[in-house]
């Protein structure tokens, strides 16, 4: 009886862990496809979740007023697009805006996006509010599956569902369409393919955009597990940088990898010991690893020096 | 050239010995925590501006270094033996950690010796596997992280998110004397000139002019037959044993220390110093701290909410317009009137010469 209660938590670790290594790729993932194209690391990724997450918050307040009733529970299926095409207009216009100015700097590309995302923060502020403010859940995502004495919550499930979803379209997009075939190509080689005729200064803003908009699917996803205030990015940023690292740039596969990685490590220590302690265990982790594969899980090999 | 710098060394130094003659005592007091900071700016100056490499975590520094001198002050500002925060978690017993941070040479010693150790390990690690550029920026953050979560998670021993505060006295003498303030104000000035000669020496050395080649070229520095991996880690102990003298001198005169003053924002905003004064400049750090500082007590005293727009658009300002920060701004403007002077001379010279040639 005792070996089966055991077994049961440690299931439903298990299931806590991958739900949160999932959420963590659909940040990790935006971060990895600017990065490897671009060699810009933004710092203001965070605040694309963050931006997500109050976009979902607002249509709550649309449908509440302005719609029927009985209309109210599916606010949160609309508010994924929109939070979508909302952070990647944002992300476009910085993209036109600023981040084309920084191309081959990436330490100053890093303090400049900082910068945008100080401004993002005290934006937010000034519109919601320092308080955090809490976002409905709809009932058709209360309760949970039980599977054999094992609970799996519905919001888990669903942003486990999300993701798989934004991992296929983003597998369709990238190696299916043409528009997708040209990042991929600009990620490789960019020099060749701008030869081969491809706008990589459109490629790029594209990635951006695309990247932006994750950002902000992931913000939508956020407003599940807890409440949501200007500095919520910055919780989960830096678990995304460190996926980056730990997979290896240019490499979506490394990041899916070291999403889980991260994901299920995290969870497990915090349920041995506590948070403080998974952070240290985590950072350490890394830095071992690091010893053994410098450049990440799955790195491109290259002749290059530089 | 050398003579302007010198020149501009030497107001600098001038103006703040003199500055407790002219400015209110409270002015002071901020003066000097700019300077702690500034100590703390050179550092960073030599890491990344004269290396290259951009280390978004130095608040850990400054944290280790002003938690080590504040573990003393708290223990003498204790009666019982016991900090008054400790007593309120129920430990009866001072933990192990603190019990040689009652000696004072040996809390003052390891303000410079902790961090200086932290960052051996981890420069080590890093550079030797030739991890640099955004990921060694991005790691130095998840530093800032772990510590900032381990100082707040670790309540009982470090005193949580308040951090140690509540001073009473150093080596006997009370730390809120005026007197004493201003003794300690002068020793900040006499650390900073100290720093400054230090980084200046070594910039010009033969291992400054190889840091900056780690920053042209590391790679051709290493075909060279130098390691550069032993060159990043001696650079980055350096700055990180300035940030804690920096740290030290900041809990003395500012009497409180938080994880709050070493987290993400606090270390980001340490790099906009340098990059505010001039990133390829000692001079530049110096002021670049005590200016955005400045700055920074005006607008938050007036502008709470204007101030993040601020620093956010500082940010960006400085990395799109002005990449050498003020230093290179008050060097161009400069060359600009000196060629304009050049070429006013130039004319007036044809136009006194003009009816002889014609």
């Amino acid at each position: 009886m005792k070996g089966g209660a055991a077994m049961e938590i440690w299931a439903s670790q298990l299931f806590n862990g991958l739900s949160y290594s999932s959420f963590l790729l659909l940040i990790a993932l935006g971060l990895a496809i600017t990065f490897g194209l671009m060699k810009v690391m933004n710092m203001a990724h965070g605040d694309m979740i963050m931006i997500g997450a109050y976009v979902t918050y607002s249509t709550q307040l649309i449908f509440s007023s302005f719609m029927p009733q009985n209309m109210f529970d599916y606010y949160f299926l609309f508010s994924i697009p929109i939070a979508f095409v909302v952070t990647a207009c944002i992300g476009w216009i910085l993209e036109k805006s600023l981040i084309q100015f920084l191309y081959n700097r990436p330490l100053d590309s890093m303090l400049a996006t900082w910068g945008v995302s100080l401004i993002l923060q005290q934006i937010a502020r000034t519109i919601f509010g320092a308080p955090n403010v809490a976002v409905k859940t709809p009932s058709w995502l209360d309760g949970g599956l039980q599977i054999a004495a094992v609970t799996l919550p519905y919001k888990r499930l669903f942003i486990l569902v999300l993701v798989g979803l934004c991992l296929t379209g983003l597998y369709v997009y990238l190696y299916r369409t043409a528009a997708g075939r040209r990042m991929t190509a600009v990620t490789l080689n960019r020099q060749m393919a701008s030869c081969l005729g491809v706008n990589t200064r459109k490629v790029d803003a594209g990635a951006f955009a695309l990247g932006s908009g994750l950002g902000g699917v992931a913000g939508c996803a956020l407003t599940l597990l807890g409440p949501v205030g200007p500095t919520v990015g910055t919780n989960y940023i830096i678990d995304a940088f460190m996926i980056v690292i730990l997979g290896g740039i240019g490499n979506l596969k490394g990041t899916l990898i070291g999403a889980v990685v991260i994901g299920l490590i995290s969870t497990f220590v915090e349920f041995g010991s506590s948070a403080t302690i998974a952070k240290v265990v985590v950072f350490a982790l890394i830095i071992l690893f690091l010893q053994w594969k410098p450049f990440g899980l799955i790195s491109t090999r290259s002749r290059a020096l530089d | 050239m050398k003579n302007i710098s010198r020149s501009s060394y030497a107001l600098l130094f001038i103006f703040l010995l003199c500055a407790p003659l002219f400015l209110h005592d409270f002015r002071v007091a901020l003066l000097a925590k700019f300077l702690c900071f500034a100590i703390l700016a050179v550092g960073i100056c030599l890491i990344w501006g004269y290396t290259g490499i951009l280390s978004l975590g130095h608040g850990v520094f400054f944290g280790l270094g002003a938690y080590c001198v504040a573990m003393y002050l708290k223990l003498e500002a204790s009666p019982t033996g016991i900090p008054d925060f400790m007593g309120w978690s129920g430990i009866v017993e001072l933990p192990g950690l603190w019990k040689p941070f009652a000696n004072p040479y040996f809390a003052i010693s390891a303000a410079v010796i902790v961090p200086v150790l932290l960052a051996l390990v981890l420069g080590y690690f890093t550079f030797k596997n030739r991890i640099r550029g955004v990921y060694f920026s991005l790691i130095s953050q998840a530093l800032v992280v772990v510590f900032v979560t381990l100082f707040i998670g670790k309540q009982e021993i470090t005193g949580g998110t308040n951090g140690l505060t509540n001073f009473s006295t150093a080596f006997g003498i009370s730390l809120t004397n005026r007197g004493v303030q201003q003794v300690l104000y002068f020793i900040t000035v006499g650390f900073l000139l100290l720093t400054v000669a230090f980084a200046l020496w070594l910039t010009k050395s033969r291992a400054g002019k190889l840091l900056m080649a780690i920053r042209e070229g590391e790679n051709r520095v290493r075909f060279l037959g130098y390691n550069p991996t032993s060159f990043k880690v001696f650079v980055y102990c350096v700055s990180a044993a300035l940030a804690g003298v920096a740290g030290g001198l900041f809990v003395l005169q500012v009497g409180m220390i938080s994880p709050e003053m070493m987290g993400i924002i606090p270390s980001i905003e340490m790099v906009l110093w340098v990059a505010v004064g001039g990133r390829y400049s000692i001079f530049g750090a110096v002021i670049g701290a005590i200016l955005t500082n400045s700055a920074k007590s005006f607008f938050s005293e007036s502008y709470p909410d204007f101030w993040l727009f601020f620093l956010g658009g500082l940010f960006i300002l400085v990395v799109l317009v002005m990449p050498n920060g003020l230093v290179g701004l008050g060097k161009s403007v400069g060359e600009k009137i000196t060629s304009r002077i050049k070429k006013k001379e130039k004319e007036d010279v044809q136009h006194e010469a003009g009816p002889y040639v014609s």
